[in-house]
């Protein structure tokens, strides 16, 4: 058994207990409060800079705008959480020229071959941030991590009502400190990368392609 | 650190003679720092927001005995396993426990400059543990068996004619392609195995936040949310300094940092961890460890002048803004931190006798404290290291391997410059003496630091007449 941690603690301590200096912080810089059109605007205009493909649609035509996407391409399933409200929406109204639906229903260790090889999913979002231009995902037993990370097209459901002013805002508004998820994320376009003399490719181990409809009722 | 000591000329002199790495280099610096600049347009706002990030730092640092427990302590309650580490040889063999604990020998990392400090993957290695870097940049270094230039864009050495070579050479069945896409494709290929197969997955953290136990991961590729997400088991590991006391504390840093490191708003993925797989979730590793390591900090951390080296975000982009570093390149400086912020740091983990010579690799320009975004006084602290290699006094808060530049040729030199400026008729006859013998001061036997100096500079004449004498001829009073 190693004696690191009170070494360390000790070390700290000795000096802690002569440091009372108190510091003076400076307010945090002001947020702007953004209108709910112009958070739409500007978070469709950010994750388009990144490659996204913002489609702003509602919430009964979603499901036409998803198949119509779909069709486009040819794909050989989509991943989806049966259980919620997007899950059941598609499996009510799903037609047999779509790619099939394929349900997150067992854990990584039974379902790994058939996440990693599934070419699309789509996932709701908890909400978004304007002022950067991304989605808030916490995934959970439903929608589990490797929904919107291992295939290659992910498409993300997005109510405009929820979206953010900004990360400290969401934080705040939601109490996220109260409780954080096993998992946080925010997205903000497909993978990238500009390892290669700083030259910006999209796909790289992530999705290749991010699709956000925002359900502007 | 394998290597006791750094030939610095000689890896100066190499790196300003390869005019491939100098134009690699000049071309990626300079867009990072436009693209920098143009993120950060409004002064006014950037200087508010980084004294923001300097204060939320600094708290931090205050508070970093009660933030660690606090840190260890949530983490524990969210089912994280806290480790404690004092040097890199321990943190090396936690790591190598855990994984040897669940048998595996198949280990992927994301980037952290951490793991580099403690040269795991080399330790691994001699294991029989392969450990493989999957961040893009990492994986093109790691297949040359080189380290990182760059803490924010590790492979900015090379050219896309230089990966294509080495991945046609190194990835077995891959034609030579220039296209930078093409060769972005065999990486995603090759690497989607390992993440499949990958047992143990090992990442750095951005922030660790004491109030909820949460680690912050920072990326773009989505290789470090496949790390801490597919495989079994992951290992975070961390120096000491990188907790903050809250939640909100993050944001600001989030955005100093990804604006400071690559001109972005945010980047493709912002990865918060606080838990292990819960009971019913699908996913995520069903262990997540944390190692705290030291090495060297908490003695950092006790001088109030030298703790400010340990604000540091690991934006790099102080790197971006040097212009020693923006001809040099990384791997110059022999060391796993370069550039003006490895150049205060590694002095202090390694001791100046190993590492002294990197604070000179400065002009004292002060670009560096310019554009850092939690405002480290990085040429007081350049300063500072020069001085404690003069120093010989053993004081608590000395620098490891201080006063390894006291030579007794040096001291007697100061001695007389005091001796002269004290007693006017010293001061006199040395001026005489060095209007006449000045000019043959390059000849002079070795060792012979004058004859060094003048081999890329100009011998300044030696004035006939001192100013002094000049003064008196004019008979102006010498007051």
């Amino acid at each position: 058994m190693s004696n690191a941690r009170a070494n360390i603690l000790t070390r700290l301590r000795a000096v802690a207990s002569q440091n009372t200096a108190a510091t003076t912080e400076p307010a945090a810089p002001l947020e702007a409060e953004l209108g709910r059109a112009d958070k739409i605007a500007r978070l469709k205009r950010l994750m388009e800079n990144m490659h996204a493909e913002v489609i702003v649609t509602d919430s009964r035509n979603w499901t036409a705008a998803l198949k119509e996407l779909l069709r486009q391409r040819s794909l050989n399933g989509l991943l989806c959480a049966p259980t919620t409200l997007i899950g059941t929406t598609l499996a009510e109204s799903w037609e047999s020229d779509l790619p099939p639906l394929v349900g997150y229903t067992e854990a990584v260790e039974q379902s790994k071959e058939r996440l990693f090889t599934i070419d699309a999913s789509i996932t709701s979002t908890k909400g978004g941030l304007a002022d950067v231009g991304a989605l808030i995902l916490w995934p959970d037993a439903n929608e589990p991590r490797l929904m919107s990370l291992a295939p290659a097209l992910h498409i993300a459901v997005l109510e405009a009502a929820k979206i953010h002013s900004s990360l400290a805002e969401a934080m705040r508004r939601e109490h996220w400190a109260e409780g954080m998820p096993t998992n946080a994320l925010l997205i903000s376009g497909p993978s990238k990368t500009a390892d290669i003399e700083l030259v910006l490719t999209f796909g790289v181990h992530g999705p290749k392609e991010l699709i956000v409809l925002i359900l502007d009722d | 650190m394998t290597q006791t000591t750094v030939d610095f000329p000689k890896n100066f002199k190499k790196a300003l003679g390869d005019g491939q790495l100098r134009r690699n280099l000049r071309a990626a610096m300079d867009t990072l720092g436009l693209r920098r600049r143009t993120l950060f347009s409004d002064p006014e706002a950037f200087e508010q927001l980084r004294a923001h990030g300097d204060a939320i730092r600094r708290r931090a640092l205050n508070k970093l005995p009660e933030l660690l427990e606090q840190l260890e302590r949530k983490c524990t309650e969210n089912g994280i396993q806290v480790h404690w580490a004092e040097t890199p040889a321990e943190a090396n063999q936690i790591c190598l426990d855990i994984i040897q604990r669940h048998g595996a020998t198949r280990v992927i990392k994301g980037k952290s400059m951490v793991s580099e400090e403690m040269h795991l993957n080399h330790f691994l290695a001699e294991r029989g543990i392969e450990a493989l870097e999957t961040d893009l940049g990492e994986y093109i270094i790691q297949l040359d068996h080189e380290t990182p230039s760059h803490i924010i864009v590790p492979a900015i050495h090379k050219n896309r004619d230089q990966i294509a070579r080495l991945f046609h050479e190194k990835i077995p069945n891959t034609p030579y392609t220039e296209v930078v896409e093409e060769l972005n494709a065999i990486a995603r290929q090759v690497l989607r195995e390992k993440f499949f197969a990958g047992e143990v997955g090992v990442s750095g953290v951005n922030f660790a936040v004491a109030e909820t136990g949460t680690l912050c991961l920072v990326e773009n590729e989505g290789n470090g949310r496949m790390c801490t997400t597919a495989p079994p088991v992951h290992i975070a590991v961390m120096g000491l300094e990188k907790v903050v006391e809250r939640l909100e504390d993050v944001p600001p840093l989030l955005r100093l940092l990804t604006g400071s490191a690559t001109g972005q708003l945010i980047t493709t993925y912002f990865n918060m961890i606080t838990s292990p797989r819960k009971p019913g979730e699908k996913d995520g590793p069903r262990e997540v460890h944390l190692v705290l390591l030291d090495n060297g900090r908490s003695k950092i951390w006790a001088d109030p002048e030298l703790r400010q080296t340990l604000k540091c975000i690991r934006c790099g982009t102080c790197l971006n803004h040097c212009p020693v570093y923006t001809r040099l390149g990384g791997h110059a400086y022999g060391y796993v931190y370069p550039g003006p912020i490895g150049s205060i740091l590694t002095p202090q983990l390694e001791g100046l006798d190993h590492a002294g010579t990197m604070a000179t690799a400065s002009t004292f320009c002060g670009a560096c404290e310019e554009v850092c975004p939690v405002k480290i006084p990085i040429t007081d602290i350049l300063r500072r290291l020069r001085v404690e290699s003069y120093n010989k006094v053993d004081t608590p808060n000395a620098v490891k391997g201080h006063g390894y530049k006291v030579n007794a040729a040096e001291s007697l030199t100061w001695k007389g410059w005091a001796l002269s400026n004290a007693t006017p008729w010293v001061n006199a006859l040395n001026a005489k003496l060095l209007s006449l013998l000045g000019p043959q001061l390059p000849k002079l036997p070795e060792p012979n630091i004058v004859k060094k100096w003048t081999q890329s500079r100009a011998l300044p004449p030696f004035a006939a007449k001192s100013l002094h004498a000049l003064v008196k001829e004019k008979g102006i009073a010498d007051e």
